[in-house]
Order: structure tokens, then C-alpha cells, then sequence
């Protein structure tokens, strides 16, 4: 990878970050050494509990918070080389929506909307229809004359996101944009943040300690744990392959939050975690390994599920039955394309 | 009004409602009203420069300067524990300086000015506190300047405060527009101290007080519906 921007290639890149605070008892490291790339056109996702550093890395991107060391890029723009001025002009160019909304409460939701154009020096007349266009998008057509105060939670955030849109920004950085939300709301949140990405071709970076954003909406993920990444990738292979702890700890969540905890395996027999992915998932392989040997075969714990549009399902199964038969069962599997993993 | 007989005397055991001139005391409630005025006026604007100043200098703020946040909150602390009525005497040479006389309503506004405009400052320096950060950070995800958070967001989120601490700072001002009738000042307090206390026309000063805490309670209710008019919280 060149040292410039490589190439246009990526919309949004960091090379080697470090956000240290100086704090009562020394410095503390909120964001180690971190590198990433995101390219235009996907939806990246930042996921970690709280105190991981998510909120700061995900401000080193726009520089409100400034990296202790590394750099940033924009495009072909290095923010983390620009003046107050040019860094002032670039962030118009990348919106942000937070987690409390922070639209200004003494304006209608109409105004909110229109003060990124407002900043760049547009005139009443300039702005209104875009802004009846932005209206639109989010579904407040009925809302514009109302003060925030007077909207829910989830309008309120798609105010957020009407006004981040204003300006035409490349990327949208959503800061635990679905925290604050019910999950119904959230629903709906995250189905408008995916049809603006489908529809206006919109670069979005988010962080959430959410697994079911990550889930819904994401291309590709990166496991945030003390302030560094431990583990990034496409959706799929990170959550049905865990490597870290954490990770493992986040894809437990998600099939826990599909199905429950799982059964408890009984003696004599071994606990196998079964993946498939896209069109396997239609596929009877399970049935096919089984039949004819002299296994017999429990589901403990299942998903069959969608992260984003791929299908997949992941077992967790009780094989009992003779220990050489449960190893050719295993190698079956295996040699049929599937992911089984022996736990116990 | 000079009083040439004896009834001057009798004035001082009783009350004689025959003392009081119409004339004079509208006279003085127009002075008390322009020196309130024009007061106000200066000290808002520059009241607000030191609460901006104040606000984006401390720490953790926009323009975080720690020795010129010091010294500007000395200057404020010092300029606000002088008693009033000792302020408008000490800054006579500088009133002298500015309006070209030390009476009057001319010459009182300075004094009222230097003396409210730092309290002013601390008021508006609290109301902008309250102005939650996250918006700020919005805005400057936005890409607006200093200035524009100041001017679009600071000053606009902060409306009901600010309206709320211009209120009290009116009211502050009506007292202290009283103590100035002692250098000469003119005004509803300088009638009740020359008639009502030298020369004990009680009815005067009695007026004279209905008058002021009249107008007190006009200022603090239009205070009070101006902010409930912007406030959208």
C-alpha cells in the first residue's frame, strides 16, 4: 500500500492512530495504533462494549478528535495535514449523525436541516426546496414546522440524518445513532440508513455495541476491544468464525438473541457447531451426513438467519452414537463444504 | 419647589399629599427610564462580549486560553465586589472621560455600565454553559467555524438564559439607577433622596418607591413571557 491515498481507492482511511488523554494518573491510550480502509459504497461497522474506544476512533475520522499520532485521510485529502480552515471545508463534505441527536432545540426541524447549508452561505430561497427534498427522504414531510421537542426519538434522528445529508456530505458517520432508540425504531432507522446507502450510493461508517446493527446492515466489521481492533473483515466470516474473546463474545450474543441459550449436551456424546453460508443453507446436508450411519443427530441450539442479504444457519448439534461414526459423520460435513467445529 | 413657608415643616410629622409634583415625578421616571434604557443597552452588548470571552476561554472550551481566562475573571470578580455606590465615585475621572460629565443621565451611564456589565458577563457566561456540548460538536462536524458556533449556535441555543439573565441584570440596574441620584443623577431615586429623605417629604419617597417596584414588576414579567415565548425545550 503506497503511502498517499492509495490510489482513491479508499474514501476514508487511518494509518497508524493513537488517541492518548492525559489523565490524573498519566496517559491513557483511548485508540492504539489502529489502521483501516473503507471503501466507497459500504457500510463499515465499529462494534465494541463501552470504554473500547469506539467514539474516539470514529471521531479521529473527521478530526474532532485530533490524533495524538498517525494520520487520517479523506479521499485524497490528508486531514490530519490541514489548517483549521481547509479541515472546516472538508467536513462539509462528511456527515455525522450522534446517538443524542444534538439538533438545536430553539429552531424548527425545518432549520435543523438546513444549517449545514446555512454554514456554506446559502440563502433562505437557496435552500428551501432542497430542504423539502430532504424532508421527503427521511418520511417527515409533516414535521417541518415542529421544534424538536415536539418529535419522538426516532424522528428526532432522522432530523439527524436529513441534516447530515444536506450538504451532499460522501460518508456518513453515525455515532451510536440506534443506542438512544427502541428496537422497533431501530428497525426502522437502520432499513432508512440501508436505503439511503442503496439509493445515493452513501459511504457509512458506524459504531454500535450493538449486535444487531452490525447484523442487519453492515458490509464489513471491525471488533473494537481496548482501544484496538482485534479482529476485522467481511460480516459473516468474522461472527461464524470468531477468533478473539470478544468477538466470540458478540457472535454468542447474536445467535443467543435468535434462539436462546443452548441445551446442555448429554453424556456420551459430542457437542459440534455447524456452519452454512448463502445456498448451502438450502441445501439437506445435515440430514445427507446422518443418514445411514449409526449417529443419531439432536439440534441443541439453531439460527437460520440473513446477515444483510446472505443467508446463513448455524447448528449447534448433539451427535451420539459410536465415536468412529461421529468422526466420519464430522468428515462428511467437512468434505460437503460446511463449517464444523467439535466444542466438546 | 423651593419650600418658603412653614408647611415645610409640617410635612415632616404628617403625611401631606399636597407635596407631590406630578410634573417632577414624571420628569423622573423618564430620567430613571432613559438611564435604564441606555444602560441596559451598553451592558448587554458589552456583557456579552465578556460572557463569550469568558465561556470560550475556560477550560475545555473552544478557545481554551487558561492566563487570559485568569485574569479576564479577576478583572469581573473585583469590578463586581466593589459596592456600587463606591464604583460610581472611583470611576468618576473615567465617566468624566467618556460622557464629558459626571451628572446627569449622561453621566451615569458609564458608572451603571462598568458596574453591570461584569455581572452581566457571568450571567451570560452561565447561560452559555448550559448549552448542551453535543450540539456544538455537531456543529463543528458541520464544519463551522468559532465564530459561527458562537453566532448560530452558542448565542441561539442559549436564548431563554440569555433573556432570563438580561431580565435580572434590568432589575439590577433600576437599583443602582436609585444609588446614582446620590452623585446628581437624576431619576426617581435622586427625587426620594432630595425631598423624601433631606428634607423628610415622605409622601415623596413613598411614591418614588411605588414607582420603582412597579417597574420591577414589569420588567421581570416581560422577562418572564419573552422566555417562555422562545423557550422550545
Amino acid at each position: 500500500m503506497g503511502r498517499c491515498c492509495p490510489g482513491g481507492i479508499n474514501l476514508i482511511e487511518l494509518q497508524n492512530v493513537t488517541k492518548s488523554y492525559k489523565g490524573r494518573g498519566g496517559s491513557v491510550d483511548a485508540v492504539r495504533d489502529i489502521s483501516l480502509q473503507v471503501k466507497p459504497g459500504e457500510i463499515f461497522g465499529i462494534i465494541g462494549h463501552s470504554g473500547a474506544g469506539k467514539s474516539t476512533l470514529i471521531r479521529c475520522m473527521n478530526l474532532l478528535e485530533r490524533p495524538t499520532s498517525g494520520r487520517a485521510w479523506f479521499g485524497k485529502t490528508e486531514l490530519t495535514a490541514l489548517s483549521e480552515r481547509q479541515l472546516q471545508a472538508e467536513r462539509r463534505k462528511i456527515g455525522m449523525i450522534f446517538q443524542h441527536f444534538n439538533l438545536l432545540a430553539s429552531v424548527t426541524v425545518r432549520e435543523n436541516i438546513a444549517f449545514p447549508l446555512v454554514l456554506a452561505g446559502k440563502s433562505r430561497k437557496e435552500y428551501a426546496a432542497r430542504v423539502d427534498e430532504l424532508l421527503a427522504l427521511v418520511g417527515l414531510e409533516a414535521h417541518g414546522d415542529k421544534y424538536p421537542s415536539q418529535l419522538s426519538g426516532g424522528q428526532k434522528q432522522r432530523v439527524g440524518i436529513a441534516r447530515a445529508l444536506a450538504a451532499d456530505p460522501q460518508v456518513l458517520l453515525c455515532d451510536e445513532a440506534t443506542s438512544a432508540l427502541d428496537p422497533q425504531t431501530t428497525n426502522s432507522i437502520l432499513s432508512l440508513l440501508m436505503s439511503i446507502n442503496e439509493k445515493l450510493g452513501l459511504t457509512i461508517i458506524l459504531i454500535t455495541h450493538e449486535m444487531q446493527v452490525i447484523r442487519s446492515i453492515c458490509d464489513r466489521v471491525a471488533v473494537m476491544d481496548a482501544g484496538r481492533i482485534v479482529e476485522m473483515g467481511a460480516v459473516l466470516d468474522v461472527f461464524l468464525r470468531p477468533t478473539h474473546a470478544v468477538t466470540r463474545q458478540f457472535a454468542d450474543e447474536l445467535s443467543e438473541l435468535e434462539s436462546g441459550t443452548p441445551l446442555p449436551r448429554r453424556e456420551g456424546s459430542k457437542l459440534v457447531r455447524v456452519h452454512f453460508v448463502g445456498e448451502e443453507t438450502y441445501e439437506p446436508v445435515l440430514f445427507e451426513a446422518v443418514k445411514g450411519s449409526a449417529v443419531q443427530c439432536a439440534i441443541l441450539q439453531g439460527t437460520v438467519s440473513r446477515m444483510k442479504h446472505t443467508p446463513y444457519g448455524q447448528l449447534l448439534v448433539e451427535l451420539s452414537g459410536p465415536e468412529r461414526d461421529i468422526d466420519g459423520v464430522i468428515t462428511a460435513l467437512r468434505s460437503n463444504g460446511l463449517d464444523a467445529e467439535v466444542l466438546s | 419647589m423651593m419650600p418658603t413657608d412653614l408647611t415645610y415643616l409640617r410635612s415632616s410629622n404628617g403625611i401631606d399629599w399636597s407635596n407631590i409634583d406630578p410634573a417632577e415625578i414624571w420628569q423622573a421616571t423618564q430620567d430613571t427610564m432613559s438611564m435604564l434604557g441606555l444602560s441596559l443597552i451598553f451592558t448587554i452588548i458589552l456583557g456579552l462580549i465578556i460572557g463569550v470571552l469568558l465561556y470560550l476561554t475556560s477550560s475545555r472550551q473552544l478557545l481554551y486560553l487558561p492566563v487570559f481566562y485568569s485574569i479576564l475573571s479577576f478583572v469581573v470578580n473585583i469590578l463586581r465586589s466593589v459596592p456600587f455606590i463606591i464604583l460610581m465615585i472611583a470611576v468618576m475621572p473615567l465617566t468624566k472621560e467618556i460622557a464629558g460629565t459626571t451628572i446627569g443621565v449622561a453621566g451615569t451611564i458609564p458608572p451603571l455600565v462598568i458596574g453591570a456589565a461584569p455581572f452581566f458577563g457571568r450571567l451570560v457566561e452561565t447561560a452559555l454553559r448550559e448549552v448542551d456540548r453535543g450540539i456544538i460538536e455537531a456543529a463543528q462536524a458541520m464544519g463551522a467555524s468559532k465564530w459561527d458556533i458562537v453566532r448560530r449556535v452558542l448565542l441561539r441555543e442559549s436564548r431563554p438564559g440569555l433573556i432570563a439573565a438580561i431580565t435580572v441584570t434590568a432589575i439590577t440596574l433600576v437599583s443602582y439607577t436609585a444609588m446614582s441620584g446620590v452623585i446628581g443623577g437624576g431619576g426617581l431615586g435622586d427625587l426620594a433622596l432630595r425631598y423624601g429623605y433631606q428634607r423628610f417629604q415622605t409622601e415623596v419617597m413613598i411614591v418614588t418607591v411605588i414607582l420603582l417596584i412597579i417597574l420591577v414588576q414589569i420588567l421581570q414579567m416581560l422577562g418572564d413571557w419573552l422566555v417562555r415565548r422562545i423557550s422550545h425545550k
